[in-house]
C-alpha cells in the first residue's frame, strides 16, 4: 500500500463529513497547522477569535495550533526550526511597529503556505498606524517625558544595553509603522477592527472547506469575512437629500433623528468609503461609522475616496463658505485616515520621516 | 541647455537657467472645455509658458479624485495644478464647485499631513484666457521653485535619511534579503540634480 499506515482503515471515496470528523482524530502531527501571531496590535483581534464561541473548539479540531503567543505558550525557536512551508494558514493581526515584528513577520511567512492579514492593524495599520504623523522623536517624548508620565530621570530606551551579562537588545521602533503588505506577500485579507466573529468563523470555515477539498480556495489577494460594497449599503437609514450645510461633532448635539442619514445631519461618517461587512453597527445606534473595516472595493486611498464623498455632498459654493463648513471637521487627517494612515498613498505625514534625524 | 532626460527645461527657460536651480515637477490637471484649451491657446499663440507643468486633461474639474493629486505627490510631483472652467461657467453645469471643495479640503489634509498648501494651486481659466493660464502657470512654478523640493518618500522607509535598517535588520540575526525594497522611488528629475 503506498499510503500510509493510517489511511488504511479508511477507502479512498474520502469527502464525506463523517471522514472529516475522523481524519483529524488520527494523529495530532496529520493536522494542519495554524498560528496566529499579534505583532503591533492590542490583542483585541485575539478576542474576536475567541468570539466564536464553541465554534473555536472546530478550529482546535481541524488545525493543530502551533503559536498564539496571547492565548498559550510558544516559542518562537520551534518556528524556526520548522520546515518552510510547515504551517498552512498565519494570521497575522499586528501592524508592524519594531524590527521584531518585521523579523517575526518574514519567519512566519517563510514558513506558512497561507499568509492572513488579520484585522485593520495588519492590513492598513489601524489606530497605531495614527503614530506615522509623529516622528518617533515626537512619540518618545510623548510616551517617556509629558506630565502622565513619572520619569523624572528622564530616563529612554535604548536598542542595546550592556548588562554585566552581556548585550541585551530592546525591539526598535521603526521610522515609521507598516502594514503586513508592506512587508511580506500577504495572500489575504480579513478587514475589521476588530473582524465580527461571525465573519472570521465564515472566513475560517472557507479556508477549511478549501484544505478539505470540499470548497474552492478563495483566490489570491481576497477580501474574506467582508463585503464588496460600502456601509452606506448595509447602513438603514435613509439618504434622499445627499446635501450637508454643516459638519458638526457628536458631543455638540444632544440627539440624532434616528432615521435619517447621520452626514446630512451634519456628523462626519465614514460609511461612504468602508467596506461593509460589519452590519452597519455603529450608524444604526448613532455613532457615525469611523472606518473600521478599511477601504471598500476598488477604493486606492481611502481618505481620498472619503474626501471626495464629502466634498460632493456639500452645498457651499463660495470660497469662504466652503471653509466656515470645512471648520467643522476639527482633524482632516485624523478623520480621513483614522484607520488607514499607513496604507493610505502618502503613508506617514512629512514629519514622520523628514524630523527622524532629530533623534 | 540641460542634459535631464525626460524633462529637459526647454528653451524658453533661456539663459536664467543655471545649472543648480531646482526645476520642480508640476502635475497640471485641466478640464476638456476651458482650461485644456486655454492651453491649447496659448500654445497656437505662442504664448510661452514653463515646461515644469504636464498637463493632464480630464473632461472636467470635477473629474479630479483627490487620489489623482495624493498619487502625484507620492510618485515624485513637487505641486499640482487644478484648473477648470471659472465657477458659474461648467459645461457640466456646477461640477466645478465640487473641484473647488475638493480643492479646499484637500488643503487642510495636505497640511496635516506636513505638505505646504502651496502645493496645491486652484486655476480658473477659460478657453479664451490663454494668456492668464499662461502666467498663472509661471507664478506657480516660482512658488513651488521657492518651496523646495518635495521628494515624497512613498514609504520608501531605506529612504529616510539616519535610519540604517540594514544594520537594524542585521542586528536582529534576519534573513538573507533584508528589508524590501519599496515600491515608487525617487523623482528621476531630483535623482538626475542630486547627480549633478
Amino acid at each position: 500500500m503506498s499510503p500510509t499506515a493510517r489511511s488504511s482503515g479508511k477507502p479512498k471515496p474520502a469527502a464525506k463529513p463523517a471522514t472529516k470528523a475522523t481524519a483529524p482524530a488520527a494523529r495530532a502531527g496529520a493536522k494542519p497547522k495554524l498560528a496566529i501571531f499579534g505583532a503591533a496590535s492590542c490583542g483585541g483581534c485575539d478576542i474576536a477569535i475567541v468570539n466564536i464561541h464553541e465554534h473555536i473548539l472546530e478550529v482546535a479540531a481541524a488545525f493543530e495550533i502551533v503559536l498564539w503567543p496571547t492565548i498559550m505558550d510558544g516559542k518562537y525557536s520551534e518556528i524556526e526550526a520548522m520546515e518552510d512551508g510547515e504551517i498552512t494558514v498565519t494570521l497575522v493581526s499586528g501592524s508592524m511597529r519594531t524590527d521584531e515584528t518585521v523579523h517575526l513577520a518574514r519567519l512566519l511567512r517563510r514558513k506558512s503556505k497561507l499568509m492572513v492579514a488579520f484585522g485593520s492593524c495588519a492590513s492598513e495599520g489601524c489606530i497605531p498606524g495614527l503614530a506615522n504623523l509623529s516622528s518617533r522623536k515626537q512619540i518618545l517624548d510623548t510616551a517617556f517625558s509629558t506630565t502622565s508620565t513619572d520619569n523624572p530621570e528622564g530616563i529612554r530606551p535604548v536598542w542595546e544595553y550592556q548588562a554585566p551579562e552581556g548585550v541585551l537588545h530592546l525591539p526598535e521602533f521603526e521610522p515609521i509603522l507598516r502594514t503586513l503588505d508592506q512587508v511580506v506577500d500577504v495572500d489575504y485579507t480579513i478587514p475589521g477592527c476588530p473582524p465580527e466573529s461571525k465573519q472570521i468563523w465564515a472566513a475560517l470555515q472557507a479556508v477549511v472547506a478549501a484544505l478539505d477539498g470540499t470548497g474552492p480556495l478563495p483566490p489570491k489577494g481576497a477580501v474574506l469575512g467582508a463585503g464588496e460594497s460600502t456601509v452606506c449599503d448595509e447602513c438603514a437609514r435613509k439618504r434622499d437629500v445627499k446635501k450637508i450645510d454643516h459638519f458638526v461633532r457628536i458631543q455638540q448635539v444632544a440627539s440624532f433623528d434616528p432615521e435619517i442619514c447621520l452626514l446630512e445631519q451634519g456628523l462626519p461618517c465614514n460609511g461612504p468609503a468602508t467596506r461593509d461587512g460589519c452590519g452597519a453597527l455603529c450608524p444604526s445606534v448613532a455613532a457615525p461609522c469611523i472606518g473600521c473595516y478599511g477601504a471598500a472595493e476598488g477604493v486606492v486611498d481611502y481618505g481620498a475616496r472619503l474626501m471626495s464623498a464629502y466634498a460632493s455632498v456639500i452645498v457651499a459654493t463660495k470660497p469662504d463658505e466652503i471653509d466656515k463648513v470645512l471648520d467643522g471637521i476639527a482633524d482632516p487627517a485624523g478623520q480621513f485616515y483614522r484607520f488607514s494612515l499607513a496604507a493610505s498613498l502618502l503613508r506617514s505625514s512629512r514629519t514622520a520621516w523628514k524630523s527622524d534625524g532629530e533623534q | 541647455m540641460s542634459a535631464q532626460a525626460p524633462v529637459a527645461p526647454a528653451r524658453t527657460e533661456g539663459a536664467a537657467t543655471a545649472a543648480a536651480t531646482f526645476e520642480p515637477v508640476i502635475i497640471g490637471f485641466t478640464c476638456n472645455w476651458c482650461s485644456y484649451r486655454a492651453a491649447d491657446l496659448a500654445g497656437t499663440a505662442r504664448v510661452k509658458y514653463p515646461p515644469n507643468v504636464r498637463l493632464i486633461r480630464l473632461m472636467c474639474s470635477g473629474r479630479l479624485d483627490p487620489t489623482f493629486v495624493l498619487k502625484a505627490y507620492a510618485e515624485g510631483a513637487d505641486a499640482v495644478l487644478v484648473s477648470g472652467c471659472h465657477p458659474g461657467e461648467c459645461h457640466y453645469i456646477e461640477q466645478n464647485y465640487k473641484a473647488l471643495r475638493r480643492f479646499h479640503l484637500l488643503q487642510r489634509t495636505i497640511e496635516a499631513l506636513g505638505i505646504e498648501p502651496g502645493r496645491l494651486q486652484l486655476v480658473w481659466a477659460s478657453a479664451a484666457e490663454g494668456v492668464r493660464l499662461a502666467n498663472e502657470i509661471a507664478r506657480v512654478t516660482e512658488e513651488v521653485r521657492a518651496l523646495g523640493p518635495l521628494n515624497w518618500p512613498a514609504g520608501n522607509i531605506v529612504d529616510i535619511d539616519s535610519v540604517n535598517l540594514d544594520t537594524a535588520w542585521e542586528a536582529t540575526g534576519g534573513d538573507a534579503g533584508g528589508p524590501p525594497e519599496a515600491p515608487g522611488g525617487v523623482n528621476p528629475d531630483h535623482a538626475a540634480q542630486a547627480a549633478r
